[in-house]
């Protein structure tokens, strides 16, 4: 049986072969030995943890890096196995191989048209053939169902609508094989089955799919096979109707990660009230319109939403970054009058940050001194405004050991930090101050399932112990997982959602009222 | 094919060596214009050597040159670990200038105990008052301290010319633009009996020393250092921003301040508007030769200060124009920045693999 089906798989015909591919980055292996083929008319789902070499291998396939071993085969114009040249991404191009990134690569003020024939025309040409241009765009847009306005400015297209003409432009360029990077994490439930429908389209007409996610449940939905990847090698390789969520996801990490048990318990007090807050902002991204809510103890109110819907200016102004136009913050029962970041971290509003790099860590300082940031103040950090660097220096250790901050050690730069050791370092930094609200911004974003979990098990645990925590999260199965409440975000707007029903939320997310 | 490649953890020693290494290449690289000018090269260094080691006399003379250097390299040193661009040295440094002849020359006829402290304080407020005003228009309007700390060192300058041919004038001075002289209980003390080395540059040695162990200990360095390397960072963890900005920019000014109050109580004795040949401007290649390290500033004005000594003495000697201690400088500088980058990265040659069809 097992014979038969290896036999069927062989007599689909093959598209591209990645041969034995390693790449090493100083003494960290991102890719140890992989090998994959991909046929004509599939989808390949590229599963793995953050770290895992997936982007690493679709790199190497690009043209962006060069393999240290290996080599990649890939049909020509007559069918037939050629090496890529390596290390070339016009070779890749010219080769049939397209790529769609995570952060689109589009001129913001140029049209979709212009976006998508950019490059393509040689520099010499005298005049562009518009026409012909534009017909073979029609085309493409016939059969794949991406319907995108082609002399709107790429600056007034929605985010889906942006993926859709880097696709389009992937496959003006010819493509046979389209590597799509993660191309849900920034939309809406909606959007994403349009996607889903429109490459199903695209791989009846021949194209090849491979396609990289965190997401099991997508993975699971829209596949025919699935590759899985772990520190570097290839663990797994299953057809899809053969896989279940289960295996896939201890295949991931390797050992299986206990999923955290919510228990209900009874809310407390309100820690923390917005009261009508407005802020005008100068776009959708960063408006809210009355917005009011309230945190109690032992509750995690989750905020569900699209990002860039105001999310971002609801953190900044919680941790003291941003005056509202209007509106008051409660803490307890009093209300603050000015809330400044020093007053925040006062108040004990912990903080884990959207953006770790930008506001959770300082890089060039070390580990220990990243851990003390918010706490200079304590009797245990300084002594007569001088650091205590034995007491600082055992401190660190021990939360670096209690909450397996793994590293080149406590005196290392915190940027030679992966990211998910940062996020535990942020974590170990936030929970140690026993704080009385958490605000926890996009908390497993890019995160392993591993870490993620981790991140997941101490916010319930927080919830536990009697602290209220704002969860704002683009992950819905996350929201639903951990939230006590939920509320929607859209166009800096709050919604409560009375039955926690996922499609529901999904429509809300997308802007429609109900 | 080249690469770059991001190099992780560059040794000590190896980030230690580079200032070291850069110092010697661009001495070495001194050899070009000294060759052109058709001097013999051996015969150069040699001088070169002798006029600032050869007798006390040239070490006093190097040592007179690095204490305003120190100086000013501190408050470069201190303004930029806090990513706080004072371009303005020059002008501060002037500043502390005049608060000391205003001061020092009889307004004040008290004895040196009282008078030295009260002239080197005021000399530091004024020096720091200078570093003040751009970092309100920082913190008011966002103004780029760059481009006013830098403007500033000009009118400075100008209403240093207005108090010398106005207020500050020596009535006693044949109508020449400088100042009455500083009392004789207001003058530093020299170290060695006819040298020009003075206590100046003990007070320089003994901040750079405070200020290491600032920077690196107390939690004001540490802010500092926080605002620095991650100015967002440092706001969303609490600590007030502008509040250590303000504390660094008085810091530094105050620092540039001194270093014109000790070549006016130390050296000169009165004040003319040509005080400082660019102390101020060489301050920033000081600190950036030291790596913005406290008791780096130290070697790296040692250094700096020799190079312009050997090369008086050399062109005076051979003949070659002094301006070659200029260009010595200005190499050490990019010696240095080409250092700097390859502690942090690395070029790794690689040859690409044929590729074999199998």
């Amino acid at each position: 049986m097992n014979l038969l089906a290896q036999s069927n798989q062989m007599s689909a015909q093959k598209v591209l072969s990645l041969r034995s591919l390693s790449k090493k980055f100083g003494s960290v292996v991102a890719n140890d030995d992989v090998s994959l083929d991909l046929h004509v008319g599939e989808i390949l789902s590229l599963l793995g943890e953050n770290g895992a070499g997936k982007t690493t291998l679709m790199n190497m396939l690009f043209g962006h890096y060069l393999p240290d071993e290996g080599e990649i085969l890939i049909t020509n114009k007559n069918n037939q196995m050629e090496p890529l040249r390596l290390g070339q991404p016009q070779a890749a191009i010219l080769a049939g191989i397209g790529m769609v990134h995570q952060h689109f690569t589009l001129a913001e003020n140029l049209t979709v048209f212009e976006n998508i024939t950019i490059g393509v025309e040689s520099l010499w040409a005298l005049k562009t053939n518009k026409k012909k241009a534009q017909k073979k765009i029609e085309n493409i847009i016939e059969r794949s169902g991406l319907v995108v306005a082609l002399d709107e400015p790429v600056g007034r297209l929605s985010v889906g609508e942006r993926q859709r003409v880097e696709i389009l432009k992937a496959l003006y360029r010819d493509a046979r094989v389209l590597v799509l990077d993660e191309p849900t994490a920034v939309l809406t439930p909606k959007e994403a089955d349009v996607l889903f429908d429109n490459v199903k389209a695209m791989t009846d007409n021949g194209l090849s799919v491979i396609f990289i996610s965190h997401k099991l449940r997508e993975v699971l939905e829209f596949s025919d096979r699935i590759v899985i990847l772990r520190h570097g090698q290839k663990v797994g390789e299953m057809l899809t109707k053969d896989a279940d969520e289960k295996s896939i996801a201890k295949m991931m990490v390797g050992e299986s990660t206990p999923i955290s048990k919510r228990v209900e318990i009874q809310v407390g007090k309100p820690l923390l009230s917005l009261e009508n807050i407005s802020m005008k902002g100068s776009s959708r991204r960063n408006r809210l319109v009355d917005i009011s809510l309230k945190v109690h103890e032992h509750e995690i109110l989750g905020i569900a939403g699209v990002s860039g819907n105001g999310q971002s200016t609801l953190a900044e102004l919680i941790s003291g970054l941003q005056k509202p136009d209007q509106g008051e913050v409660v803490l307890g029962t009093s209300k603050v009058k000015k809330l400044t970041p020093k007053v925040v971290v006062k108040a004990g509003i912990g903080r884990i940050p959207e953006d770790r790099h930008k506001d959770g860590i300082v890089g060039n300082m070390t580990v220990a001194e990243n851990i003390i940031l918010e706490s200079l103040s304590e009797k245990s950090i300084q002594r007569f405004g001088f650091l205590n660097r034995a007491s600082i220096n055992s401190i660190a250790r021990d939360l670096c050991s209690s909450y397996d901050v793994r590293g080149p050690g406590i005196h290392a730069h915190a940027r030679l930090l992966s990211g998910g050791n940062i996020q535990k370092m942020i974590l170990a930094r936030v929970f140690s101050g026993n704080p009385k609200i958490i605000l926890a911004n996009q908390p497993t974003r890019g995160l392993d399932m591993g870490a993620a979990s981790e991140v997941e098990r101490r916010l319930l645990e927080a919830r536990r112990n009697g602290s209220g925590i704002l969860l704002i999260s683009e992950d819905l199965d996350e929201i639903l997982r951990l939230s006590d409440r939920v509320l929607v975000i859209h166009s800096g707007v709050l919604t409560e959602i009375e039955n926690l029903d996922r499609e529901q939320i999904g429509l809300m997310m997308a802007g429609e009222t109900l | 094919m080249i690469r770059i490649e991001n190099r992780n953890a560059s040794s000590r020693l190896f980030k230690f060596s580079i200032p070291i290494i850069s110092a010697v290449v661009s001495l070495i690289l001194a050899a070009i214009p000294l060759a052109f000018a058709g001097a013999n090269i051996g015969e150069a260094y040699l001088v070169m050597i002798k006029g600032v080691f050869g007798s006390v006399f040239a070490l006093s003379e190097m040592l007179t040159r690095a204490t305003p250097l120190i100086f000013t390299g501190l408050a470069a040193a201190v303004a930029f670990r806090a990513r706080l661009w004072n371009i303005g040295a020059e002008g501060q440094l002037y500043l502390g200038a005049m608060a000391a002849v205003s001061i020092g020359t009889g307004v004040l006829d008290i004895s040196g105990f009282l008078l030295l402290p009260i002239i080197i304080t005021f000399g530091c407020l004024a020096g720091a008052l200078g570093m003040v005003v751009p970092m309100a228009l920082k913190t008011r309007f966002g103004a780029d301290e760059v481009v006013t700390t830098l403007l500033l060192n000009f009118i400075i300058l100008i209403f240093l010319q207005m108090m010398l041919e106005g207020p500050l004038k020596d009535p006693m001075g044949l109508g020449w633009p400088q100042s009455a002289p500083i009392l004789d209980q207001g003058m530093l003390p020299t170290l060695l009996t006819r040298m020009r080395v003075h206590s100046g540059l003990i007070i320089g040695l003994v901040l750079a020393v405070i200020l290491q162990i600032f920077i690196n200990r107390s939690i004001w360095g540490f802010k500092l250092r926080a605002v620095g390397e991650n100015i967002s960072a440092a706001r969303h963890a609490g600590i007030g921003v502008n509040k250590s900005l303000l504390g660094v920019a008085i810091c530094s000014g105050a620092l540039a301040g001194l270093a014109g109050v000790s070549e006016v109580i130390g050296l000169k004795g009165y004040l003319t508007a040509d005080l400082s040949p660019g102390f101020g401007y060489t301050g920033i290649v000081v600190a950036m030769l030291a790596g913005l390290s406290p008791i780096g500033v130290i070697a790296a004005a040692l250094f700096i200060a020799s190079v312009f000594v050997g090369a008086d003495s050399m062109s005076r000697a051979m003949g070659v124009s002094s301006y070659l201690a200029d260009l010595i400088v200005a190499m050490s500088l990019i010696c240095v920045l080409i250092g700097g980058f390859v502690s942090n990265y690395k070029l790794t040659f690689t040859k690409q693999k044929k590729v074999t069809f199998k």
